[in-house]
């Protein structure tokens, strides 16, 4: 979608600076005159809302480096005097505490929307691949910005994640050390964790810049999943889409001032107000919300993989192999959805397992936040005590779904499932919207299902 | 509408995760006072001023003795939002009342004159002086516990000052029958444990909580409150648990009065925005 530029530069300056760096026309064809779908919907406002996300981490986060004291002995102290000395350092560290978790919250429905649309696919698959590590780094910020706090729960989340690495065959134990920097959790950890923590969001950023790069090339995917065939189907992204951004930002912020001012700790856990001690392990370890399906996940792997009595894979490597893999089957996604429809409007089989995938997970977010051995449904009574069904049981069948959904349903349903008849362009997609009298059709109802009304 | 639509799902997906937050832990759910918190309100619930100095009567009286304050400075008291803040004295360092509550504890020094050790009487900067030199001085003198820092507590535990108020008020008059208190022991109903190994009834009918060090703190008719309120063991843990609450958010009121402008200012600017979005799209059909 990159066609000829149309930047015009007025005065003589622009003139001069767009011979030497024609950095204003990047700025005009990126961000002006860019030619957008003009039947966005308010799913696809999440790019720029995360962009937002992203400046205010960065931000709140300087500040909040310029108070804090990456040492074991006072990390927890420092956070306090942030809290509570510090002119508006309760308002900075809530934003950003906050912050991570309106990030998460965002970067989700903005992978959904980009998985419901089939946004992945071609010619989108490296804009995908890239948002996929920007993913992966965000995990990384948030984990390691978590332990800073030096509460219980950053310590033993921090315990229990980094002794993850220790279970890699072989190598392990000398990687466990080397990142650890020693045996344990401890001070050479905690500056270690800072430091990359100051870092990474600066290479999320540059991946970001990259990502941007990669859509503004074949342009953005939209509802109908159509290309764009002429100048009719698309709008300028400014005013258009800056405005319904702004205004979709704004709403998002609502939202995200809600839980600062008035539920700041709701998100997080009691125990990580209590100072890290090594000598008292909290009654149970969980992560943060954004991080429970993929703690669900490594928890189901409870089993040793054998052949002939030889076990190739031990269940705790066997579990990390699955938390991580669940990611990084994402990377295989455009390559693994076999359909040549993009968008799920028009597939009503694999729309109905989307959802379903959805729904999956929220529930592995509950195993995950569950004792495993918790019983669900108790189904009788021994002299060891009671049995029935656990959140492991429903972690298995949980994990079991979410990996069936990438390498068996979607590869699967591209070659069975025929699609509903889609609509020449995006123009005469809008075009064919039910006016009010058509609506009180319904047979037209369930066609019409996601569209505007 | 669309609109109505996705901010719908947004706000499910926003409750999901919280409920998924708070859903977290299997203890005995603890009752806090039958009326609430006067803070509970969650936009406009302010601290209860006279409950704080009460709180604070309570705290000095009972809990000072094993539990410390240690990220508080005793100038806290008379900040803005605080128990003792006074209009008359912006600055707590010049409160009367914060510079009395000080003046009671002896700091140690070092004379930079001599290079010696030397004491003096504590100045509302000062943070609150531990009950005890450190760590293992604590477990010696309370038969191997460590009392826990007060400072963040009422943040620091499940259901938060709900628990601690249960806590408080709930130590049964005597353990049921079958379970063997052991001698520095105390059994709470509310306190997180497993009291399996001291049960010799029906294994299937274990009471829930668990064993702790700290003995009944609140004890009626021991202490006179200096505003002539009845100090019930009720009254006394919804003061104490009030003060705590301060102590470990004493930023709340200003959280929420500032953050009710903000939602007033974003509200606008996003009615602002709409209504520019509606005439800048009115000719697209989209």
């Amino acid at each position: 979608m990159s066609g000829p530029s149309t930047y015009q530069p007025k005065s003589g300056f622009e003139k001069w600076l767009d011979q030497r760096l024609p950095i204003v026309r990047l700025a005009h064809d990126s961000f002006v005159d860019f030619p957008t779908p003009k039947n966005l919907n308010y799913w696809y406002t999440f790019g720029g809302i995360l962009a937002v996300c992203l400046v205010i981490q960065i931000l709140t986060g300087i500040v909040l480096a310029m108070h804090y004291t990456p040492h074991v002995d006072h990390a927890f102290a420092s956070v306090q005097r942030i809290m509570r000395d510090v002119p508006y350092g309760w308002l900075i560290r809530y934003i950003h505490a906050v912050g991570a978790s309106m990030f998460f919250l965002a970067v989700y429905i903005h992978i959904f929307r980009g998985l419901y649309y089939g946004s992945y696919k071609a010619p989108r698959e490296i804009l995908w691949m890239l948002g996929v590590v920007i993913l992966l780094l965000m995990m990384a910020a948030a984990f390691l910005g978590y332990t800073l706090v030096w509460g219980q729960m950053s310590f033993w989340g921090a315990t229990v994640i980094s002794n993850l690495l220790g279970a890699i065959p072989l190598v392990g134990p000398d990687i466990l050390k080397w990142i650890q920097g020693g045996y344990s959790i401890d001070n050479a950890t905690l500056n270690r964790f800072f430091s990359l923590h100051y870092l990474i969001p600066f290479i999320i950023f540059g991946v970001v810049v990259l990502h941007v790069w990669a859509l503004h090339v074949p342009g953005n995917n939209n509802p109908t999943g159509i290309e764009v065939k002429s100048k009719a189907d698309t709008v300028p992204f400014h005013p258009y889409y800056t405005v319904k951004d702004a205004f979709a930002i704004v709403v998002f912020l609502i939202v995200f001032a809600g839980f600062v001012f008035y539920a700041p700790e709701a998100l997080g856990h009691t125990d990580n107000n209590i100072q890290a001690n090594a000598l008292v392990t909290p009654p149970e370890i969980v992560p943060e919300w954004y991080l429970l399906p993929f703690y669900a996940i490594l928890r189901a792997v409870d089993f040793d993989v054998s052949i002939f009595g030889t076990t190739l894979i031990d269940a705790k490597f066997g579990g990390v192999l699955a938390m991580f893999g669940s990611i990084m089957i994402l990377f295989a996604l455009p390559w693994l959805d076999t359909s040549k429809v993009k968008s799920m409007r028009y597939r009503p089989l694999a729309r109905q397992f989307f959802f379903l995938f959805f729904i999956n997970a929220f529930i592995l977010g509950a195993c995950g936040s569950h004792p495993p051995d918790e019983i669900i449904v108790k189904f009788g009574e021994t002299a060891e005590g009671a049995y029935g069904f656990t959140w492991l049981h429903l972690a298995k069948i949980c994990t079991l779904y979410y990996f069936a959904y990438f390498i068996v349903i979607l590869p699967l349903l591209g070659l069975v499932e025929k699609p509903k008849a889609q609509p020449p362009s995006i123009s005469e997609a809008v075009y064919q919207r039910p006016t009010p009298a058509t609506m009180a059709i319904p047979a037209g109802a369930a066609a019409d299902h996601d569209r505007r009304a | 509408m669309k609109l109505v639509k996705t901010l719908a799902l947004a706000t499910l997906a926003a409750l999901g995760l919280s409920g998924a937050a708070l859903a977290a832990g299997s203890y005995k759910h603890p009752h806090g006072p039958h009326h609430g918190f006067a803070w509970e309100d969650p936009f406009f619930g302010t601290y209860d001023r006279a409950a704080m100095q009460r709180g604070f009567q309570v705290y000095k009286q009972f809990c000072s003795n094993c539990h410390g304050l240690k990220f508080l400075s005793y100038r806290n008291l008379g900040e803005q939002g605080a128990p003792f803040f006074d209009a008359e004295y912006p600055n707590a360092n010049d409160n009367p009342v914060v510079r009395a509550i000080a003046a009671e504890k002896v700091v140690t020094f070092i004379d930079q004159e001599t290079g010696q050790e030397a004491e003096r009487a504590a100045i509302p900067s000062d943070r609150f002086v531990s009950p005890y030199a450190n760590e293992a001085a604590a477990r010696a003198t309370f038969g191997g516990a460590y009392p826990p820092d007060l400072s963040v507590i009422a943040a620091a535990r499940h259901y938060r000052t709900d628990y601690l108020y249960s806590l408080l008020t709930g130590y049964p008059e005597e353990a049921p029958a079958g379970l063997t208190v052991p001698a520095g022991q105390y059994y709470n109903p509310y306190f997180p444990g497993d009291v399996k190994a001291n049960w010799s009834g029906d294994p299937k009918l274990v009471p829930v909580g668990g064993m702790l060090a700290m003995a009944p703190p609140l004890v009626e008719g021991a202490l006179e409150y200096q505003d002539g309120t009845e100090a019930t063991v009720e009254q006394m843990a919804y003061d104490v648990v009030s003060f705590l609450k301060w102590a470990s958010d004493p930023h709340m009121e200003q959280r929420k009065q500032m953050g009710l402008v903000v939602l007033i200012f974003l509200t606008l600017l996003a009615v602002l925005l709409y209504m520019s979005y509606r005439q800048i799209w009115r000719n697209v059909e989209h």
